[in-house]
């Protein structure tokens, strides 16, 4: 299989205005006769979605939550990057996709970064024009903030609620298009296998999770905006109901899956409290701009600590250690999320984390409350700062908050072209869903970008080239193609209901989530990978035995539901353990520690590893084939990553 | 910990429901509300009974996804507080808590505690956005906007489309949740447009639905986990009066 990334020629800038113009453009009229199916409503759902609408396509778009408005993009805190240079502070669209590209380590193409940052202006436009309540400045001009792993303030927010407000923007522009009637949407409905007609993407086959219901929904083309696979490790900042069945049975249909193994770890996550917690807490990178890191300076004092005889205010200044400002001077607190998770977990590995478990570090807010005062930093993080004490107990005005790394994004997803088209003609990926714009780790503020970037400018774009090409012919839903996905799906269904065994699905999904974080987490060495992949193969063959799933598939059943989705983990969790035994490098979110600088920086590997590891489904028990995309950079010099 | 629970079991939309008694052993302060569901749920699993269906995703207090009317009131005891931000150090040792879903005939149960609550997505259909098509818009700095109004637009903006409003209000009216949208819209430059019809065609939705009349009592916003002022209902109620006595749909 050659992968064919469909990047444009020509100079770097010129790439995205040569291929709008170059695509294939539908007439007006013919619009009305395509159809189009969406999946996810989060920010790159739903604006694809709603825009499809605006061009006269007809959409039926998907999500299992109640309302699209719930999709879990809405719980994004920090903000949105654009560079707009509004501060005047040396922004440009090349300082962005330098950024971007940095970031994420050197394992991103350089076109879909480039455009990224190229319509990333258009992005707050749009936003402010549907009426999103962007951060203002007493002038009425829009405030910026900083976040890691930049130097310039570009980051557009609305308080901590940055990623409900853009969501909010796109449901309206959705609920406009279900209005006119241009999008029929079905909110409670969970796509559970893809159709190919004739090698292309034609439909889908979903479950309508209040009355059982196995339906054949039928279309020209298919966008996946289904989001990350973080819920693999069961514990993470995700939405319980985040999931990768619907990429995940996309791969087993032919699409590939790219650098599966490339999970985020963001550093600033509430600590695991007890063997009961059902998710994890991000508090947002935002609070890095005042909040400064530290932990004892020495281990005797960090058990002290830990054994209740002294409190964080007895420690006095000169013994504790601020230790990324002392590590980065250049970036301090606001090193990227990479670098922020692995010092954390260094520190906590000396023996000087903080807390009952020693299982975290504290970000303090004293010095800034000193300087601004409280009202000042109520004013700036004033919910968060509530989060943490209705979650912690505790109050952070008083004393700094105890954070540690979690698992927060996937940067991996379904392989896409510059198009956004996996290698399944007609479906299309977007959003986390696809691996396309972050490489090994994702900057601060770059995921509610590319999520509105794909949705807003990019798929109405490049899905038009596809449709103009092809005849107006609709496959009915009794073709066998669809007959056979359903059969497929309740096969599914019936086996996991007749199974009547002795552990929950949850009992499944925990121990699962336990193996990907000791083994497949913020640092992976190839033996315990190689145990790691045995493990998953014990516990799925053990999963398909012995898990309980009660009732019956033609009701509300949430145990079916979460059966379907953890199955799915068991699979994609053995495929993100090989993905990172194969990859004999560090970048990014992905620590091998067999490779790294005697500074404990992740020791890249630029000549054998400068590709997308993109994998190919071949059954179940079989190991997956590795297709290699060369990433080229003609417009950045690959360097060693360095915050000093 | 130990407590009783009491829970609303409706196999479906159909059948009657009734309240069942849980005894549930060994909980700690320190879990979240759903946290304490999900235990029994887990216990209710391996007896092979069938486990409480109840609404919840992000756990982070901002999908609004989460409900429950616990012992009389939406989202339980604490104020200003979602379901899932809800923790058990709010309760005491032996104590007899009820959970029931949302009552309210324009959210029909669809199975245990989860209701539906799709009339909000169709009164935000009727005009809750600001018609523009993507691309071809102004700068975004094009048009200021004073802070004191952008803060104002926010805090109506903060509504979490959970329904406590409703649950709270003895006639479930939801005026609160409509007058948080169409403050918004109608405080910022860019809704002013289309003012006039969206309050009109918001409320007559709202009617359509079901929902009942509000009378000021102002349980809903007493009852809000993000705040929602009752200001916003002042400013639907003129917005609504200013639109009719102008209106253009006659």
């Amino acid at each position: 299989m050659i992968l064919d990334s469909r990047i444009p020629e020509g100079p770097l800038a010129e790439k995205w205005d040569k291929h709008k113009f170059d695509v294939k453009l539908v007439n007006p009229a013919n619009k009305r006769k395509y159809d189009i199916i969406v999946v996810g409503t989060g920010l790159a759902g739903a604006s694809a979605a709603a825009t499809f609408g605006e061009l006269g396509y007809n959409v039926k778009a998907f999500c299992f939550q109640d309302s699209p408005r719930r999709a879990h993009s809405i719980a994004a805190q920090g903000g949105i990057n654009a560079a707009k240079n509004y501060q005047n502070d040396g922004d440009s669209v090349f300082r962005l996709f330098y950024d971007t590209i940095k970031g994420g380590d050197y394992r991103a193409r350089e076109a879909n970064v480039y455009r990224l940052a190229q319509v990333s202006v258009n992005i707050i436009d749009q936003c402010v024009a549907q009426g999103v309540p962007f951060a203002r400045d007493y002038g009425g001009l829009l405030a910026n903030r900083s976040f890691g792993g930049a130097q310039v303030s570009r980051t557009f927010y609305a308080r901590g609620q940055t990623g409900q407000q853009l969501l909010l923007g796109a449901y309206s522009a959705l609920n406009r298009q279900i209005a006119y009637g241009k999008v029929k949407m079905y909110p409670r409905t969970e796509m559970l296998d893809l159709v190919l007609v004739d090698g292309k993407a034609r439909g889908i086959v979903v479950r309508n999770l209040i009355t059982g219901k196995i339906e054949s929904h039928s279309a020209h083309a298919v966008v996946l905006a289904t989001g990350g696979y973080g819920n693999v490790f069961f514990l993470s900042t995700n939405a319980m109901g985040s999931n990768a069945t619907a990429a995940w049975r996309a791969y087993k249909k032919g699409a590939l899956f790219a650098n599966p193994c490339y999970t985020q770890i963001h550093p600033t996550c509430i600590p695991v409290s007890g063997t009961y917690q059902s998710k994890l807490t991000l508090m947002s990178e935002s609070l890095r701009n005042d909040g400064r890191v530290w932990v004892p300076k020495t281990v005797e004092t960090a058990e002290r600590l830990r054994r209740g005889e002294i409190t964080v205010n007895d420690i006095a200044e000169q013994d504790r250690d601020y230790y990324l400002e002392r590590k980065y001077p250049a970036f301090g607190n606001l090193v990227p999320r990479d670098v922020a998770s692995r010092n954390a977990k260094l520190v906590c590995d000396e023996g000087r984390g903080v807390g009952a478990s020693g299982l975290a570090v504290y970000l303090d807010f004293a010095d800034a409350i000193k300087r601004e005062g409280q009202p000042a930093i109520a004013a700036k993080y004033g919910n968060l700062f509530e989060m943490y004490a209705k979650i912690t107990d505790e109050n952070p005005y008083e004393r700094p908050m105890r954070i540690y790394p979690a698992v927060h994004y996937t940067m991996g997803g379904l392989w896409v072209d510059y198009n956004l088209m996996t290698n399944v003609p007609g479906l299309y990926a977007a959003g986390e869903a696809n691996f396309s714009d972050h490489g090994a780790n994702r900057l601060g503020a770059s995921a509610l970008m590319q999520g509105l970037a794909d949705g807003y400018f990019v798929l109405p774009y490049t899905i038009g080239d596809y449709l103009a090409k092809m005849p107006y012919d609709k496959v009915p839903v009794d073709h066998p193609a669809f007959q056979e996905a359903e059969r497929n799906v309740m096969d599914i269904n019936n086996r996991l209901l007749s199974i009547n065994g002795k552990r929950t699905v949850d009992d499944f999904h925990k121990q699962l989530g336990h193996i990907m974080w000791e083994y497949c987490g913020m640092a992976r060495n190839a033996e315990g990978l190689r145990f790691a992949k045995q493990e998953i193969r014990k516990l799925r063959d053990e999963f398909w035995r012995d898990v309980k799933v009660v009732g019956v598939n033609e009701e509300l059943n949430i145990t079916l539901e979460k059966a379907n989705r953890v199955a799915d983990f068991l699979e994609l969790g053995e495929l993100m353990v090989d993905d990172a035994l194969h990859r004999e490098e560090s970048c990014g979110g992905h620590f091998r520690e067999e490779y790294q600088t005697p500074e404990n920086e992740a020791l890249r590997d630029d000549e054998n590893f400068a590709y997308v590891a993109a994998w190919e489904f071949t059954g179940v028990d079989n190991d997956a084939v590795l297709h290699k995309e060369d990433l080229k950079f003609e417009n950045v010099k690959l360097t060693q990553r360095s915050y000093k | 910990m130990d407590l009783t629970l009491k829970v609303w079991r409706q196999k479906d939309k159909n059948s009657p429901g009734q309240m069942v008694t849980y005894p549930i052993q060994g909980i700690s302060p320190d879990m979240s509300f759903l946290e304490m569901m999900d235990v029994l749920n887990e216990d209710l699993l391996l007896k092979g009974e069938d486990p409480i269906a109840f609404d919840h995703d992000c756990r982070e207090g901002i999908c609004g996804m989460c409900s429950l009317f616990i012992n009389g009131r939406p989202h339980g005891p604490e104020r200003g507080t979602t379901t899932c931000q809800l923790h058990m150090r709010h309760f005491k040792d032996g104590d007899t808590i009820t959970i029931e879903p949302w009552r309210a005939a324009a959210f029909p149960v669809h199975k245990d505690l989860v209701v539906d609550r799709s009339a909000f997505d169709r009164i935000q259909q009727a005009g809750g956005y600001v018609s523009v098509n993507t691309g071809g818009v102004p700068d975004a700095n094009a048009i200021p906007i004073p802070k004191s109004i952008a803060d104002k637009a926010f805090d109506a903006a903060t509504c979490i489309q959970c329904g406590a409003c409703v649950a709270a209000c003895k006639n479930a009216s939801a005026m609160l949740f409509v007058s948080a949208k169409v403050s918004q819209l109608a405080m910022l430059p860019q809704g002013k447009a289309e003012r006039k019809t969206r309050v009109e065609n918001m409320v007559a939705q709202m009617d359509i639905e079901g929902f009942g009349s509000c009378t000021n009592t102002g349980a809903c916003a007493a009852e809000c986990p993000v705040g929602i002022s009752l200001e916003n209902i002042n400013m639907l109620r003129s917005e609504f009066i200013y639109a009719k006595a102008t209106s253009e749909n006659l």
